[in-house]
């Protein structure tokens, strides 16, 4: 039997996990699961076909990379006060050239083809940091002017074709498996990781979000907002560059028109839904990655259920608008202040 | 015949949750008649003005234009009933031209178009008759805040002004231009339109206006005309001391022999519009006290020292090398620290916790990379916690969630924390309870004996006269004297902000 304070205590503890910042994000992605169980038993097998995992979650995960990675960019931008629209077109480059270098037999060496790759890419975010920190642009229009441009320099790398090419090293990044699982994954894995032990291990974290709160206070503290800041930028340009390689990879070929068009979107829907503010401060990793698997879910739902794709859009804004509603403390109070008239009323 | 008395305010009460801002404040506004309005910070001048405007309804008392009641009105019709106020940043649209800012929202129309040649002919004659002659069809930008400020000064006239309510116009104004402005305000006054003017300079009270009226800490003070007010009866009344010949605190200053260095020795140092160039020096075990009303240039000097505003001139020595600071961190790695005025804004960092707050300076400090340890870093929220007194149930929880008083022991902890040579405070006690500010002037003593130079801003004049060694006084933007041993009291202090730099 429960006694009244056990009761009470019960109901702290429900509601401390009720705000915590990852439950809403998760129990969204859990309704989405259970909705794909149902329609779907088999939904969660996992078969093993030639040392590879196979099966719907798989899947998820393994299209969900590209995103996750941008996202992990966008997510550290986003708490400095900035934006960076421009990944998308950062993947199209960083595709672009590694695909030149391949097909042109400029490079063999995978290592070569990879830093090449990620050069561009950091290149393309060190471009961005100068223009945000040093010129003092606002980020939103800094980064729109590579969004716009650089589909146009990866237009002319790959000189308005699509690149195609054959070349097993590099093929491993978007196909190959490690221990099983699609390479893509273990590289998104590692990413976050990495990413997560720097911000603890060193003082960046407190640093971004320092900025991102309050960039007047930082500077009389003596935080160097422009090193910072760039720094972001550039780790934003990175990710961008390893989903362009993943992408690329992939589908063994550079398409500078639609490789990663507007991808850019999808990474900042899935910072928000993982509660990260667009205004700044406080940021929260792993929600941003549970909020690009509610993304990837979401669009795979739509079309295992045969849907067609057009409906992808239209499904994704109404989840998003149901997940930032709950999310929202006020509107959480608006439905409590309506649940308990009603049962005033019916006593 | 007396003129017309054309706004009256009376027994007016205004409260915010837990603060009552205003309390049976009054004041009388005569046709042709300007005012000054003068008052500390938190003295209600702004909380007033809203209330006057309709931008906050007041909780009681009277609001009277001309004989009938505005109070409870909205913004919009109390402009329409003749109010205008005109703020330091002014409120136009910079991209517009003269002529459109002056009627926006009121353009003449012709056949359904507006009437642009009759617009801009009437903002030139509205304009010459106030002796502003101008290109009306530029941009607003193309002109300086002065000029600005007299267009949406014309801007108010022309919609029915009967009282205008200028609110600091002449902050950022160098004197030519406070000269036209004053020249135009005259020409109003000939018009018979009654002046409000809000101003931190008490010079200009003397040159410009007719009447006074004194608030202090949202209570009316006194209402008097300029001729029966001398300047120091005024500064007693803003400060609401009693003049009492304060150098009783016992304190032994300590005396500059010859032959010391100063930590931190600047030169001519000086920016236009922030402080006229003058000397600083400040030695280590030693408080050098700022003195000077709000808006002196006090804050500004500092802001020069400590690498937030480059200096236009001047060059700043620490231990006798040549240093140039291109931002906070560069003075921060010599040893400077700045406890800001603005706890809020320059201050604290709202949403991180109160411990990330402190380390924060000593990280900067060190740079990013080499990260203060999670221990490391519970020793130092432990050792100021304690040292400082901070009530907290938490050292993990928002610093936003704190009082005033503790806020500002978590940013002075930051500041100790990272170990600096000289520590300027401005304003430290500003804004908090009587408790927490002795405890925090205790403090700041305590580190001038540890050897720490000290520089303290501070309005109240009482603080600066206990605890400094030597007092620089700063009246409208210029270093005016420098006091030292037996002259440092709050009478000296008074007698020298109101009598010296007057020409």
């Amino acid at each position: 039997m429960l006694t009244i304070s056990d009761r009470k205590e019960k109901t702290i503890v429900l509601k401390e996990i009720m705000q915590s910042r990852l439950f809403w994000p998760i129990f969204v992605l859990l309704l989405l699961l259970a909705f794909n169980l149902i329609n779907d038993p088999s939904f969660f097998a996992i078969e093993i076909k030639q040392g590879r995992l196979f099966g719907s979650v798989i899947d998820i995960l393994n299209r969900a990379a590209p995103i996750a990675l941008l996202a992990l960019g966008m997510t550290l931008v986003i708490a400095t006060g900035g934006i960076d629209l421009s990944v998308g077109a950062v993947i199209a480059i960083s595709g672009a050239v590694c695909a030149y270098l391949i097909q042109n037999e400029i490079v063999t060496s995978t290592p070569l083809i990879i830093l090449a790759g990620i050069g561009v890419a950091l290149i393309a975010g060190l471009w961005n940091g100068i223009l945000v920190s040093i010129l003092g642009i606002q980020p939103i229009i800094a980064t729109l002017i590579l969004m716009v441009a650089g589909r146009g320099i990866a237009q002319l790398i790959t000189g308005g074709q699509i690149l195609t090419f054959d070349h097993v090293g590099f093929e491993f990044i978007g196909g190959g498996t490690l221990f099983g699982i699609p390479f893509s994954i273990v590289l998104v894995v590692l990413t976050y990781g990495v990413t997560f032990l720097v911000l603890r291990k060193t003082a960046l974290g407190l640093f971004i979000a320092s900025i991102g709160a309050n960039p007047t206070a930082s500077y009389f503290a003596g935080i160097r907002e422009p090193q910072i800041k760039i720094l972001v930028y550039m780790f934003s340009g990175l990710c961008a560059g390893l989903a362009g390689m993943i992408l690329t990879s992939d589908i063994q070929g550079a398409d500078a028109n639609n490789a990663g068009l507007w991808s850019e979107l999808d990474a900042i829907l899935a910072v928000v839904v993982g509660g990260t503010a667009l205004t700044g401060g406080r940021y929260y990793i792993g929600p941003t990655l549970i909020g690009v698997l509610i993304l990837q879910t979401m669009t795979t739902t739509i079309l295992t259920n045969g849907l067609p794709v057009q409906f992808t859009h239209i499904v994704k804004a109404a989840v998003v608008i149901l997940v930032m509603l709950i999310m929202s403390p006020q509107f959480r109070g608006e439905l409590n202040r309506l649940r308990t008239n009603k049962t005033k009323e019916i006593i | 015949m007396e003129p017309k008395s054309i706004l009256k305010v009376s027994q007016l009460n205004k409260s915010f949750p837990g603060v009552k801002a205003l309390s049976q404040v009054q004041l009388e506004l005569r046709e042709g008649e300007i005012m000054a309005l003068l008052g500390g910070n938190g003295a209600g001048k702004s909380t007033l003005i809203k209330c006057i405007t309709g931008v906050y309804t007041s909780d009681g008392g009277s609001i009277s234009l001309s004989g009938q009641s505005i109070r409870g009105l909205s913004a919009e019709e109390i402009i329409l009933k003749g109010i205008s106020t005109v703020h330091q940043e002014v409120n136009l649209i910079p991209t517009l031209s003269v002529a459109e800012n002056i009627y926006l929202g009121r353009q003449p129309y012709r056949f359904g178009l507006i009437d642009w040649a009759k617009m801009n002919t009437n903002a030139e004659e509205l304009l010459s008759s106030m002796k502003v002659f101008i290109d009306v069809t530029a941009t607003l930008n193309d002109y300086s805040i002065a000029v600005q400020q007299m267009i949406a000064i014309a801007r108010g006239v022309d919609m029915s002004a009967k009282v205008l309510i200028l609110d600091e116009p002449t902050a950022s104004l160098d004197n030519k231009e406070v000269e036209q402005l004053f020249t135009l305000m005259r020409e109003l006054k000939s018009r018979g339109i009654g002046i409000v003017f809000v101003t931190h300079f008490l010079d200009q009270v003397y040159d410009v206006c007719d009447q006074i009226t004194v608030l202090r800490n949202g209570q009316f003070v006194a209402s008097s005309s300029v001729d029966e007010l001398p300047q120091i009866e005024l500064i007693n009344l803003m400060l609401g001391k009693q003049i009492s010949n304060k150098n009783s605190s016992g304190k032994s200053r300590h005396t500059t022999d010859s032959n010391s260095k100063p930590f931190l020795s600047a030169s001519n140092i000086g920016r236009k519009g922030m402080i006229n160039p003058c000397d600083v020096n400040i030695y280590s075990g030693q408080t050098l006290g700022l003195g000077g009303l709000l808006g002196s240039g006090r804050t500004e000097l500092a802001k020069l020292l400590f690498g937030i505003v480059k200096p236009e001139q001047g060059t700043i020595q620490i231990e006798g090398e040549v240093k140039a600071f291109g931002s906070p961190h560069d003075a921060i790695q010599e040893g400077l620290a700045f406890c800001p005025e603005d706890r809020k804004v320059e201050g604290i960092i709202g949403e991180l916790s109160v411990l990330e707050n402190m380390v924060l300076a000593l990280q900067a400090k060190q740079g990013w990379f080499r990260m203060i340890g999670p221990k490391e870093q519970k020793e130092i929220g432990k050792k100021f916690v304690r040292s400082l007194n901070i009530v907290t149930s938490d050292i993990n929880k928002p610093v936003k969630e704190l009082s005033g008083g503790n806020q500002q022991k978590v940013i002075l902890a930051r500041w100790l924390a990272s170990g600096p040579s000289l520590l300027i405070l401005d304003e430290p006690t500003r804004g908090i309870d009587v408790g927490a500010k002795s405890e925090i002037l205790q403090i700041i003593d305590g580190l001038c004996k540890q050897g720490m130079a000290l520089m303290v801003i501070s309005s109240e004049l009482d603080e600066i006269v206990e605890f400094s060694d030597r007092v620089s006084v700063l009246k409208d933007h210029n270093m005016i004297a420098e006091l030292t041993g037996k002259d440092i009291s709050t009478q000296k202090l008074m007698e020298t902000i109101a009598h010296e730099g007057r020409d």
